[in-house]
């Protein structure tokens, strides 16, 4: 079944869309992420030009988050002081991501940028999560548990200036911190498309040292908002953002969503974060592969 | 130097016209003059033929046999052509050229391979052929470097099918109908393409004529790409509304499920 695009000027399988929504969606409601980091990269191995698969797969992470958000609120697992200093940060980040995203695509070297980027991300959480997920699986088969590090803040943290009370976080911490984290985050959702969660959480945890029980829906809260900014920001600056694209992602995506969130509750999440793991490395080195080897096209043409 | 291009074109019909006993006259048509981009939309089959009339009706009677070459161009196009090198290990964009006007879309038919009826210079004054057309690059790079892009270049758009060479696409009927059956891929631009016939003898182009092509988005497909462009705020929030709506609404199903 083919559709046009009118964004992107070209026509797709409209199937092959939405079963590539569907999963990402899929492994998203598994693990709790976004996926925008799989959506991006796959859209572009399948032909879509890559700004419009990094403007569109922003608003298929703004649908699988929303869901996460409200079963989080329902038991309380959503810090909202600290979700709004996070969005705030974001907000600003995704703003001045639009402006590196028209500088480096006026260098000519957005693509490559967003290719190393990806690398170095998805290389080092992959190897931290991975090493931590063997560890864990290693308990369950009799070894001695590590002594749990005691949950606390990074020193560069505690140095900042104009500390303040997050009541849910169980926090006593500058919100300069939250507020420079998020930004960064808002940056990389901008040039790569995702939701970022698989930066956030690690950094709310070892770098902030927030309450686990609130750490994954303060996530998808920052999350939810910086997508829709991002979105609101790709409409307004690079024009890219294909809704008919966005809506076959979205179809899918809800739906694996949904799907992958009941299979999760039936395996170990040790041997989940295992398997998110190296799915993060594997793309990893597709992308470093990609950077190294000869391409295909090695023309290029951009309109101007 | 546009009109003067023109001119040239159109002189052979003109001239064909002042002295009806010697030249023969093309009448051309396209299938479709209008084509609209739908949801469903994946290239358009467009059907090119026409009738070439002798003076007098009567075949001329030497055995040089007449060809019909038939162009189809896509609206021009401004364009910065990077071309990668490796850098430290890793594959960059390193050099790039920029041009001017380069047809989106350009496809080429004809009844014998163009190369066999007609010399390169004329080719090159007519651009018949993917290796004669006039890029005209915006920079004073050595010639050596502006042929490597032009092949970059041409070489992109043919993989992409965005430029297509179709030697002996063009049947002739009776010396006197031809038809020539051109696809157009859904990934050119909206806008005016052109479809020109020559009719060549001998070497010689005996006669030309244009006919026009308009290719737009309709209904929907005009409405999304109009809003995204003109109404961008509108466009982004319904855009994220949509994505909310739909995270949220799989949630609600989900539950109740």
């Amino acid at each position: 079944m083919d559709v046009y695009l009118p964004i992107a000027n070209l026509s797709v399988n409209a199937i092959v869309i939405v079963l590539l929504g569907g999963g990402v969606g899929l492994l998203s409601g598994m693990f709790g992420i976004g996926g925008g980091f799989l959506t991006t990269p796959l859209l572009i191995i399948y032909g879509i030009p890559p700004t419009v698969a990094a403007a569109s797969s922003a608003s298929q992470v703004t649908g699988a988050s929303v869901s996460g958000v409200f079963a989080h609120l329902r038991r309380g697992g959503v810090d909202f002081k600290m979700g709004g200093v996070l969005v705030a940060g974001g907000m600003l980040g995704s703003i001045a991501g639009g402006w590196i995203f028209r500088l480096l695509q006026a260098s000519g070297q957005i693509d490559t940028v967003i290719a190393v980027v990806y690398v170095l991300l998805l290389g080092s959480i992959g190897s931290m999560m991975a090493r931590e997920a063997w560890v864990a699986i290693r308990v369950t088969h009799g070894a001695v548990a590590p002594r749990p590090r005691k949950r606390r803040h990074h020193p560069l943290v505690a140095a900042l200036p104009l500390r303040t009370r997050f009541y849910a976080s169980g926090l006593y911490i500058s919100p300069l911190a939250p507020l420079l984290l998020g930004f960064g985050v808002g940056i990389l959702t901008i040039l790569l498309g995702v939701g970022g969660g698989f930066i956030l959480i690690p950094a709310m945890l070892y770098l902030l040292g927030m309450g686990t029980q609130v750490v994954v829906g303060t996530s998808l809260f920052q999350t939810l908002f910086v997508t829709a900014t991002a979105t609101m920001v790709h409409a307004t600056t690079t024009k890219a953002v294909d809704i008919v694209l966005a809506a076959l992602l979205l179809l899918g995506s809800v739906a694996g969503a949904q799907v992958g969130a009941r299979f999760a509750s039936k395996v170990k999440p040790e041997y989940l974060r295992m398997a998110l793991a190296i799915i993060v490395l594997l793309v990893g080195f597709r992308i470093l592969l990609g950077l190294t080897w000869r391409p295909d096209e090695i023309f290029s043409v951009e309109l101007s | 130097m546009r009109k003067g291009f023109l001119a040239l074109l159109l002189a052979p019909l003109l001239m064909g016209q002042a002295r009806p006993a010697s030249k023969p006259i093309l009448v051309p048509d396209v299938s479709q003059r209008d084509i609209e981009i739908a949801y469903s939309f994946t290239g358009a089959d467009l059907l090119l033929f026409g009738a070439i009339l002798y003076p007098g009706g009567r075949l001329p009677d030497d055995d040089k046999p007449a060809d019909v070459v038939v162009v189809i161009k896509g609206p021009v196009q401004s364009i910065l052509l990077r071309e990668k090198a490796k850098v430290a290990g890793i594959w960059v964009n390193a050099s790039r050229l920029r041009y001017s006007s380069v047809p989106s879309f350009y496809a080429i038919a004809s009844s014998r391979p163009v190369g066999q009826v007609i010399d390169q210079r004329t080719r090159a004054i007519y651009e018949l052929g993917l290796d004669s057309l006039q890029l005209s690059p915006g920079s004073s790079a050595p010639q050596a470097v502006q042929d490597r892009f032009a092949r970059g270049l041409v070489d992109l758009k043919r993989r992409s099918g965005l430029y297509v060479e179709a030697p002996r696409a063009v049947e002739i009927t009776d010396g006197v109908l031809y038809r020539a059956r051109i696809t157009i891929p859904a990934r050119v631009p909206v806008g005016r393409f052109t479809a020109e016939t020559f009719l060549i003898r001998d070497g010689r182009v005996l006669a030309a004529a244009t006919r026009d092509i308009d290719i737009r988005k309709s209904g929907f497909e005009r409405f999304v790409a109009r809003s995204a462009e003109k109404r961008a705020i509108p466009y982004g929030l319904f855009t994220v509304f949509l994505s909310v709506l739909f995270g949220w609404s799989a949630g609600w199903i989900a539950r109740r499920v």
